[in-house]
């Protein structure tokens, strides 16, 4: 069985309904992406994952769980990591502040330690500042250290939402290497992304979002080989 | 005269700290909740009652006889009532508006905080006037040898110390732990404190109790510098307490004791030297408040841009 199940997922702001219909698997180990066009439903998707909104209708399973009714802290106990949309650091804290949020519930201090060591490795800049406030920190910078809080739980699966948002060209190869690093070292990734060119060359299965709907799925290759997603999403990669 | 102008900043020194044990509450709930909790100034006033009920109707005479003994049990005894009556407040009556507009809870507060007063007009005994508390630290005063001497009562002394100690342990609680450190990413953000395994509520509710135990021991130290206590005190000092917590900026704990100490001076001060004396103190200090938020709207120490406003 799939490690996350996701089935005819509804999901409401009030009366506005903006994911009716979205399912979809992820398998341990893999990177699944959820693409899809501005307003699609994607980030609503992760964030109802994640707890922190209540699904009208459907349900999502973790490792057989179901977790549609838990509040957001225990989601993140089962782990569950969730890096939002537009980083949202805690702008006034330093790195190693960040850091130990991201390791809040966590009681072993020697791992902690151990890992914060292991993203100031991987992300050598913010070892260098770590006592810097994130808000200082670049874009790019500031999305390394959003992804380091995430795993700083240790999570299981990691959700990702538009690491790439707003990045340098070199700087999202490099975020992407890294989704790539983590998913060799064992790490669940769902990654959700407009940048659906890079995340479908890196994923292992992707499903479109559109409209609120799932409507197409397949292998990262596939997607990429697909004529309509070509024309929906990829516009110019094709005609280049 | 010399004397007089500092025999004022003492009393605008204790004055100052008291208000600062209140600002504290204030300033905590609004950084977390954004919620002004007008209820605050009767949670000092309950912990003052609670403290007299403790040493007139609980504590045997061995014990209220010697302050050593007194003081702290009292003392905690005020702190524990104002965690209660804050706790159930926050649970009660804030908890279920969490999602309601602005103005809903903000009403509320007005309403508990009327239920409080009246709640201990009408259950505690002679409550509907003042009731006389006693001095629960060394009695009399101590003379600064400048001048002609400048006298500050050994309670007063107290209440400075214990306000300053308890303010600056509060900063260090929320800037080193791991607690306060979920009070501050809430308080910066709270969805994504939730992402990180924070349950608000705890958070929250946290939040009412430090507020609640501060002002519940400046309830029972106020009642024992000024030696009686009425249903009004907690709206009176709530006042200015509110007031001193928007001038230090709001959501800031050193904000609240500056805030605090500069309007227990301007009281004193103003009283003794300004035109109208003391029936004026309202006037200064609101006059004190404009200038300053006319020159710096977000208060002393505030932020400029907060994540959360
Ligand atoms: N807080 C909100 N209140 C009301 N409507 C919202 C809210 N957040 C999102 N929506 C609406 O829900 C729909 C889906 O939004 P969502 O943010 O999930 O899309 P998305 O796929 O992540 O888009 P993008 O690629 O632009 O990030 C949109 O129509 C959006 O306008
Ligand atoms: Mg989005």
């Amino acid at each position: 069985m799939a490690f996350l199940s996701v089935r005819d997922l509804v999901v409401a702001y009030g009366a506005i309904q903006a994911v009716r219909g979205v399912s979809f698997e992820v398998e341990r180990g893999q990177i699944v992406s959820l693409i899809g066009s501005n307003g699609a439903g994607k980030t609503t998707t992760l964030r109802t994952v994640s707890g922190l909104l209540r699904p009208v209708s459907g349900e999502i399973v973790l490792d057989g769980t179901p977790i549609h009714t838990l509040p957001a802290h225990e989601i993140l106990s089962l782990g569950v990591a969730h890096s939002p949309e537009g980083r949202r650091l805690f702008a006034r804290m330093s790195v190693e502040e960040n850091l130990r949020l991201g390791a809040y519930t966590r009681k072993d201090e020697a791992g902690v330690l151990k890992d914060i060591q292991r993203v100031y490795d991987l992300f050598p800049v913010l070892g260098e500042r770590r006592m810097n406030k994130a808000g200082l920190f670049s874009g790019g910078e500031q999305q390394m250290l959003a992804i380091g809080r995430a795993l700083m739980s240790s999570p299981k699966l990691l959700m990702l939402d538009e690491p790439s948002m707003g990045l340098s060209p070199i700087m999202t190869q490099k975020i992407f290497d890294t989704v790539k690093e983590l998913r060799d070292a064992g790490t669940t990734v769902l990654l959700v992304e407009q940048n659906a060119l890079s995340a479908l060359a890196l994923s292992d299965h992707a499903y479109v979002i559109d409209l609120g709907r799932t409507t197409l799925s397949g292998t990262g290759r596939e997607l990429l080989a697909d004529p309509r997603v070509q024309e929906a999403y990829l516009g110019e990669a094709a005609s280049a | 005269m010399l004397s007089t102008f500092l025999s004022q900043i003492a009393n605008g020194l204790v004055l100052g700290s008291l208000i600062a044990l209140i600002a504290l509450g204030y300033t905590m709930v609004y950084g977390i909740i954004t919620l002004i909790n007008f209820a605050h100034g009767e949670i000092f006033m309950v912990g003052a009652y609670g403290g007299l009920a403790s040493m007139t109707y609980l504590l045997p005479t061995v014990i209220t006889q010697r302050w050593y003994f007194a003081l702290p049990i009292v003392l905690v005894v005020g702190a524990l009532v104002s965690i209660l009556v804050a706790v159930a407040m926050e649970r009660f009556a804030y908890r279920p508006l969490r999602n309601a507009p602005r103005l809903a809870p903000l009403i509320t507060a007005l309403g508990v905080s009327v239920a409080l007063q009246e709640a201990v007009r009408v259950f505690y005994p002679g409550a509907t006037a003042a009731i006389p508390f006693p001095d629960l630290f060394i009695q009399g005063t101590l003379i600064i040898p400048i001048g002609d001497g400048v006298p500050i009562r050994y309670t007063g002394i107290l209440l400075i110390v214990l306000s300053l100690v308890l303010a600056f342990g509060l900063e260090r609680f929320v800037e080193r732990t791991r607690m306060g450190r979920a009070m501050r990413a809430t308080s910066q953000d709270r969805d994504v404190a939730r992402l990180m395994g924070i349950n608000p509520d705890r958070v929250i509710v946290l939040t009412f109790a430090i507020g609640g135990a501060l002002a519940g021991i400046a309830g029972v130290l106020y009642g024992s510098y000024l030696n009686n206590i009425n249903i009004d005190m907690g709206f009176q000092n709530g006042i200015f307490a509110f007031t001193a917590a928007v001038l230090g900026g709001i959501g800031n704990i050193r904000g609240a004791v500056i805030g605090g100490l500069v309007i227990g001076l301007v009281k004193a001060l103003g009283g003794q030297y300004l035109p109208g004396g003391t029936a004026y103190d309202y006037v200064w200090i609101f006059v004190v408040l404009i200038i300053v938020l006319v020159f710096r709207p977000q208060g002393f120490f505030g932020e400029t841009e907060r994540v959360r406003a």
